[in-house]
Order: C-alpha cells, then sequence, then structure tokens
C-alpha cells in the first residue's frame, strides 16, 4: 500500500508547475497582452497610459488582496465594491466638510472596513449566512450607506497642492516637471511579499487554508475556527478600507452609488490568479497578476478601438476560462 | 448452493489498468455466473473498486476483455452499463433526501401525465416493487426520514427496478444494524433465486461465509485466486488477501495495574436522544471498549466528551479536577484527542501536506513571533513518521495520497504532538486494509502502555475482545453494562448490546 504513494511521487513535476503553475502561465498573457497592445497601438505605449493604467490597478488589487481570503475559506465577499466607495465618502466628507485631519481621514476609512469585515465574518462565522447572502446585504447596505452620509453629493479629497494634499503623492509622485513616478505600485509588491507571507507563514493563513479544506476537520483538532473565519472577512474589510485610500487619491471625485461591480472585477483578479472558486488554495502573488489581466484588458481595448462592452465579454470569458482549468484540475485529482 | 448456479453471465478477463505511477490493475480475471453471490475482497486498495469501475464505464480499462451475456462489451459511462442491466449499489448512498421514496427510485425516468408528473403512478409502482420484494417501506415517506438501513433497501428496489441482471454492492453492510443485515441478506438471496449475478464487495469475513457462493481475491491490483465458500475457511481466505498468516487471540487479561488512578470520570452525561445518562470512569493506562451496534450512541458520547456537540447535563472530571468542555477547544486544552470514524471529514485535512495535518493542534508550538516555524514542523512531522513508521515518501506529501492505515497514523500522530493525555479512538481500523490493522493495534497498545487513557469505540466484536482491557456497552444511547475483559465473551456483550430496555 505504501508502494503506490512512493510511485506516485517519483512522477516528475511538469517544468511549469516547478515555475508557479498557473500564476505563470498567467503571467506570461499579461506579457502577451502587454506587448500586444504596444504593437497595435502607439497611443497604447506612452508612459502616461502605463501610469494610467497603474493607477487603475491600485485599488482592484487591494480589494483582490483582501478578498483572497474569505474565497480561501471557501467563501466570498460582495461587499467590498460598495465598501470601498461608502468608506471613501464618509473619510473624504469628514476630512473636507468637518476639518478632521488628513490623518484621521485615512483612518476611518481603514476602521469602517475592519468592522464591515467584521460584522460580515460574524454573520458568516456566528450566524451561519450563507458568505454570498451575508455580504449581499452588507454590500447594499454600505451602498445606501455612504449616500445618505455625505448628502448625496459627490465627495472630492483634497487635491494636490492643497492642505492634506500630500496623501496623493502616497500613490503618484511627480519626481520632475512632467515625469511621475508611481510609488503606490511599490506599495503594492511590499504589500503582497507582506500578505503573502501572512498566508503562508501565519496561523492566520494556515487556518485560512485549512478552513476551506476542511472545515470540520479543523474544528475537531481544537482549533478556533470561527475566529479565524471572522479575521479572514476582517481582511477583507481592512484592504476594502486600503482601496477606498487608493481609490480616493487616484480620482478626483467620488460619486454616491457607486461601486457596484468593482468586487466584482476584484475577484475575478483573484480567481484568474489561481485561488480556487471553491476554495481551500489561494494566491497573494496570483491576485496581482490576475488583476493586470483584468486591467489591461479595460484599458488597452478601447486602445484598439473596442468599446467597453466588449472588454467586459472578454474578461468574462478569461474568468469562465480560469474556473475551468480549476475545476479540470480538480477533476484530474480525483480520478 | 453452488449447484443452484446458473451459465457464466459475465467474464472480466486479463483486466488491465494504470494510472500514472500506479498500476491499480494487473491482468485481473472475475467471472460471475447467474444465481450465484460472488465475494470481492482484497485489502484496501487492491482493486475491488477500481475493477467495477472499470466494470460500469468510470474508467477505461487500457487491455482485457468485458464478455456480459456472450458478447464482448465496453461501456462509456454508468447510464450505458445501467442500461444493459449492470448496477452498483454504493457503499455511499445516492439519495435526495428531500424527496419521496418513490421519487427517488424513478427519478430520471418519472411517469409523465400531460405536462406534469405522475406521482400516484410512480407510488403504486413503488409499491408493487416492495411487495415483490417483500420490503415494508411506504413509497410517500420522505427519502430523508428512513434510516440508513431503509435507504439502502430503497436504492436496492431502484437498482431492481431498473431490471437488473447484475447487481454489485460495495460494502453494503458498513452503515447497517444487525436486524438490518438479517434483511438485506434474505433481498439477496431472494435476488439469487431469481437468478441474477451478484457481486459483493465486503471486509467483514462472517457475512461473506453466510452470504457468497464464491470468493475471488484480489491483492495489489492482482488476481490472486477464486475459492468456493464452502469449501474454504477464513484462514485460507485471509492468507490469500494479505499473503501471510495472521492470528490473533483475544485478550484475557487486564493489563491496567490495579492502583492505576482514574483520568477521566464522565458522570450523568446528557446530550440529546443518543446520550442518556452516561457514567464511567478511564484509567491510566487502561483501554476502555465501547461496545454496542450502529446508533447505540457511542460516537454521539465520545462527540459530546470531545466538545463537538453540545452536553445537556452531566460532569466531566479530568484527573479529578471538574472541567467544563463547551466546544473542541476546551477538550483539547484538557488533554482529550479525538480520532473519528470518519477521517475524511472529521480527522484529516486531505489537500494538505502531511506535516500541515500533523502540527493542526498544536501550532502554538511552532511559533516564532507571529510566523511558523516551518523547519521545526518538519522536523516534528518526520519524527512521527520514523516513530509510527507511516509510510510517506516525505512529509510534504499530501494526505489524500496516503492510505487509510497511514492516514490515520497521521491523525494520531496530530493527538501526540498535542501531548493528549485522553485519545479517544472512533472505529480506529474502519477502512484500514488487514495488515495495517495489526500496526494500529500495536500503536495502540503501545500508547497504553506508555500511560495514555484509551477509549475505543468499535464495531466489531474481535477488535473489541482483543484490545480492550474493560468494555463499556452501550443500547439506544444508554450504558446497559460494564465488563472486564477477563470475564467478557461475544455472547455476554451482544446481550448487553440488544438489551431491552423497556
Amino acid at each position: 500500500m505504501g508502494n503506490k504513494t512512493m510511485k506516485l511521487d517519483i512522477k516528475k513535476k511538469p517544468a511549469i508547475e516547478k515555475l508557479g503553475g498557473q500564476r505563470f502561465i498567467v503571467f506570461l498573457v499579461v506579457v502577451a497582452l502587454f506587448l500586444f497592445f504596444c504593437a497595435l497601438s502607439p497611443n497604447f505605449r506612452k508612459y502616461t497610459t502605463i501610469i494610467s493604467i497603474l493607477d487603475y490597478s491600485y485599488y482592484i488589487t487591494f480589494m483582490a488582496i483582501g478578498v483572497t481570503f474569505p474565497l480561501i475559506t471557501g467563501g466570498v465577499d460582495l461587499s467590498i465594491g460598495t465598501g470601498l466607495v461608502c468608506y471613501s465618502l464618509i473619510g473624504g466628507y469628514l476630512i473636507t466638510f468637518k476639518g478632521w485631519p488628513m490623518l484621521a481621514g485615512l483612518a476611518v476609512c481603514l476602521v469602517l472596513g475592519i468592522v464591515m469585515g467584521i460584522i460580515n465574518g460574524c454573520l458568516i462565522a456566528i450566524m451561519d449566512l450563507p458568505p454570498f447572502l451575508a455580504t449581499l446585504c452588507t454590500c447594499m447596505i454600505n451602498r445606501g450607506l455612504g449616500s445618505i452620509v455625505v448628502g448625496g453629493f459627490g465627495i472630492s479629497w483634497p487635491a494636490k497642492g492643497a492642505p492634506g494634499g500630500w496623501f496623493r503623492d502616497i500613490f503618484k509622485i511627480d519626481i520632475v516637471d512632467k515625469l511621475k513616478l508611481p510609488l503606490g505600485f511599490l506599495w503594492i509588491l511590499i504589500i503582497v511579499f507582506i500578505m503573502s507571507y501572512v498566508l503562508n507563514h501565519t496561523k492566520v493563513g494556515r487556518y485560512t487554508l485549512a478552513i476551506g479544506s476542511n472545515k470540520e476537520a479543523t474544528r475537531l483538532s481544537g482549533v478556533n475556527v470561527r475566529f479565524y473565519h471572522i479575521i479572514a472577512y476582517a481582511i477583507s474589510g481592512l484592504f476594502a478600507g486600503l482601496a477606498a485610500i487608493s481609490y480616493s487619491a487616484v480620482f478626483p471625485t467620488i460619486q454616491p452609488g457607486t461601486g457596484a461591480g468593482f468586487e466584482l472585477e476584484a475577484i475575478g483578479g483573484a480567481i484568474i490568479g489561481g485561488t480556487s472558486a471553491t476554495g481551500g488554495a489561494g494566491s497573494i502573488i496570483g491576485a496581482l497578476i490576475g488583476v493586470f489581466v483584468i486591467c489591461l484588458l479595460k484599458t488597452g481595448l478601447p486602445f484598439i478601438g473596442l468599446q467597453a462592452n466588449w472588454q467586459q465579454i472578454i474578461t468574462g470569458l478569461v474568468l469562465l476560462g480560469a474556473v475551468l482549468v480549476d475545476i479540470l484540475k480538480k477533476r484530474k485529482k480525483v480520478s | 448452493m453452488v449447484k443452484s448456479m446458473g451459465e457464466v453471465i459475465l467474464t472480466m478477463k486479463e483486466i488491465d489498468k494504470s494510472f500514472p505511477g500506479v498500476h491499480a490493475l494487473d491482468h485481473v480475471n472475475l467471472e460471475v455466473r447467474r444465481g450465484e453471490v460472488h465475494a470481492l475482497m482484497g485489502e484496501n486498495g487492491a482493486g475491488k473498486s477500481t475493477l467495477m469501475k472499470v466494470l460500469t464505464g468510470i474508467y477505461k480499462k487500457d487491455s482485457g476483455t468485458i464478455i456480459y451475456e456472450g458478447k464482448e462489451v465496453e461501456y462509456h459511462n454508468t447510464k450505458e452499463a445501467q442500461d444493459a442491466g449492470i448496477i452498483i449499489v454504493h457503499q455511499e448512498l445516492n439519495m435526495l433526501s428531500h424527496l419521496t421514496v418513490a421519487q427517488n427510485i424513478f427519478i430520471g425516468r418519472e411517469f409523465k401525465k400531460g405536462l406534469g408528473i405522475d406521482d400516484k403512478r410512480m407510488n403504486d409502482e413503488t409499491e408493487k416493487l416492495f411487495q415483490k420484494l417483500n420490503m415494508d417501506i411506504d413509497p410517500r415517506q420522505l427519502m430523508g426520514n428512513l434510516t440508513v438501513g431503509k435507504q439502502q433497501m430503497c436504492e436496492i428496489a431502484k437498482a431492481i427496478s431498473h431490471e437488473a441482471k447484475i447487481i454489485v454492492f460495495d460494502e453494503p453492510s458498513a452503515a447497517l444494524t444487525e436486524t438490518e443485515i438479517e434483511e438485506l441478506f434474505k433481498i439477496i438471496r431472494d435476488l439469487r433465486e431469481k437468478g441474477l449475478g451478484i457481486v459483493y464487495i465486503s471486509h467483514r469475513m462472517d457475512e461473506i461465509k453466510v452470504i457468497t457462493d464464491r470468493i475471488t481475491v484480489m491483492r495489489d491490483g492482482t488476481y490472486v485466486g477464486t475459492l468456493i465458500t464452502d469449501e474454504s475457511t477464513k484462514n485460507d481466505i485471509i492468507n490469500m488477501m494479505v499473503g501471510r498468516v495472521i492470528y490473533e487471540e483475544p485478550k484475557t487479561k487486564s493489563a491496567v495495574p490495579e492502583d492505576a488512578p482514574v483520568v477521566l470520570k464522565v458522570d450523568h452525561l446528557n446530550a440529546g436522544k443518543m446520550v442518556q445518562d452516561v457514567s464511567f470512569e478511564l484509567h491510566k493506562g487502561e483501554i476502555l471498549g465501547f461496545s454496542g451496534l450502529m446508533g447505540a450512541g457511542r460516537t454521539e458520547t465520545a462527540r459530546a466528551l470531545f466538545g463537538a456537540d453540545p452536553i445537556e447535563s452531566g460532569d466531566i472530571y479530568i484527573e479529578g479536577k471538574k472541567v467544563i468542555i463547551k466546544n473542541p477547544q476546551d477538550a483539547v486544552k484538557n488533554g482529550i484527542g479525538y480520532l473519528s470514524e470518519d477521517r475524511k471529514r472529521y480527522g484529516i485535512v486531505v489537500q494538505k501536506t502531511l506535516t500541515e495535518n500533523t502540527t493542526m493542534a498544536s501550532m502554538d508550538d511552532y511559533m516564532q513571533g507571529i510566523f511558523i516555524d516551518k523547519k521545526k514542523e518538519r522536523e516534528v512531522a518526520q519524527k512521527y513518521v520514523d516513530s509510527l513508521a507511516t509510510k510517506t515518501p516525505s512529509v510534504d506529501q499530501l494526505v489524500v495520497n496516503l492510505s487509510g492505515g497511514n492516514q490515520q497514523k497521521v491523525v494520531i500522530a496530530k493527538w501526540l504532538t498535542r501531548n493528549c493525555d485522553i485519545l479517544i479512538f472512533d472505529e480506529p481500523t474502519r477502512g484500514i486494509d488487514v495488515g495495517a490493522k495489526n500496526e494500529i493495534y500495536k500503536l495502540i497498545n503501545q500508547l497504553a502502555k506508555e500511560g495514555k487513557a484509551i477509549i475505543m469505540i468499535s464495531s466489531e466484536m474481535t477488535e473489541i475482545l482483543r484490545m480492550s482491557d474493560r468494555i463499556v456497552v452501550m443500547c439506544e444511547g444508554k450504558k446497559t453494562g460494564e465488563i472486564d475483559i477477563s470475564e467478557a465473551t461475544q455472547e455476554n456483550i451482544m446481550n448487553l448490546a440488544t438489551r431491552d430496555i423497556g
């Protein structure tokens, strides 16, 4: 009986697996897409385009990193998209209308995110609500809440040069006159590294993965499953807060009532990057790469003359492909 | 018996099947006649299920021939096999609990009346079917309300309604009570009378002797041989299965010293219908057997004690001190480890590595600040792989790739790393092949000798008699007796297990 497993293991891992499997393939796709758009559109090749792709990528990347945790537990967090806009509206409102200092406004975004995450976590881990339903409810609540607090008007966080406007430099700093440095991408890389470490080298990560693989066996090992389940959603909330900050920094005005659908791009990115749609496995680096597939499609397709609708269809197809790969992998394992 | 067997209905010849890295079937033969019950035996992983999956088209064979009713056949899916009259009754039941019995039996081929479904006709047809089979089940009853035994009967009825000519039973008795097994056998004999060919996969030797006509034994994916049941002894069969002689004497005397301290005392424990007023004591170094029939409340008692299910009332004392156990965390903190009967669901995380499973219950020992010391983790996992002789190519192996016996060892390692003094083994050798069983027994004995207190729930009488120092017997949620091993016999245990409490 032991021989069987021995033999199985001798089987060589394919070269692609060694390089990171799906993540590596998706990375190649990102490179290919980039070169493709560069080749077809001279406008795309400009530095400003690259900057705007990056600008656009930050908030989706943050959400994708965060939502990877609920996804790994076998759940989902639909509340992050409208949450992002809600926190950004409230934070910006407090700064511009109530005179709160910038730092306090940023903290509000993060705290609101964590609180909403914990609420989601409690609904799911303690009340046993299906994650889809629980976060759909909080998604709607977020959407209304933000509008009510700001009274239905758009909110602009302090502009560059205005008091408190320094926070925009966190993501994009002017070095010389017209040359902007996308500092945000550096933070993203650092945070991806940190969260990757959290996922693979801490108890939080280990138990998040274990819950997604077999929640009951984890519970029966004496693990406080509820606590770690809630933590997964709190992380998702925290990153919705970070996404709110990056969104506020990049875009001039935040409109109430928007945000629905943002979470789908983040979830799509995470899954394209190799996080299992059924839980138990996931990758933060993968989420980052997956988001770039979506961002490149979204910004690149208009350059070659395809409108937004096409971009959605193509993104949908790419996501479908990623989910199919995941399912086929599982099926292969079973047989 | 042999005389009543008819002509050959199915011949599988030189069946060969390989998976990447595994030669699952190596030129295996099987012949089934009309009107015979043919046992297919072998340790876990011997290839029985694979052979049946090749027969019903779930797997494609690499080479060999299947001759069914005189013609060479090859099915591409279970539907094709079903239509031809070859049906498997699986160990795990494929029943929809929210539908009625009749709806389940006719699923996928409902009678129509206009645009709707003719439930009345389905109920009538089901009733007729049950009458023919002497089954007493209401077709209108929801499937979920039936006992596992009755559900299995329905599965069989469904198979027969497909006009099966060959029915494969895959460990049908695993979840049945004694009376249900009796009923099952009655039905199987009936089917044999009607000239069907029956393939019966089981680990239970006594059943094989009672119900089957011939026995085909497989080992490590190869065909070992076919015996006529009446002409062979239990030892013959076991020898063919394992290729070596195993002979085990029951324990006759408790190995626990008289003055061994009480480690665990359970006082008037109540938890739902299945645990009523259960009290017992467990000593250091003792193996306390829990015997009883399926559904006697033994697992439920263990789960309540472990905090997996809520306790309604009663006290638990560990080393004389009263403890409150509300959830598994409390139990683990108090040094209790539980090894479930259903490892895949409750014991291990199959898609994670051996190391991760080993340290699951004791992560705190591997933390350096907030980070996991993966090197230390692997060292400890390796230590237990060595000391428990777990067969695995490396500690990074996914647990799903290990055999049942080795998975069980991983669960044992999980609790040993946690330094649990009280270990509850729930059916420790279920789904584990004969050779590995002995290893698990040795291990449990070893643990007891080292001073661990062990509760061992088992439905196998031989296991209870061989391992226990003392035996608690339960019946219908109540403890009905306690016997020292020196006085225990199959008869007095069975007597307590079936006692009518009134």
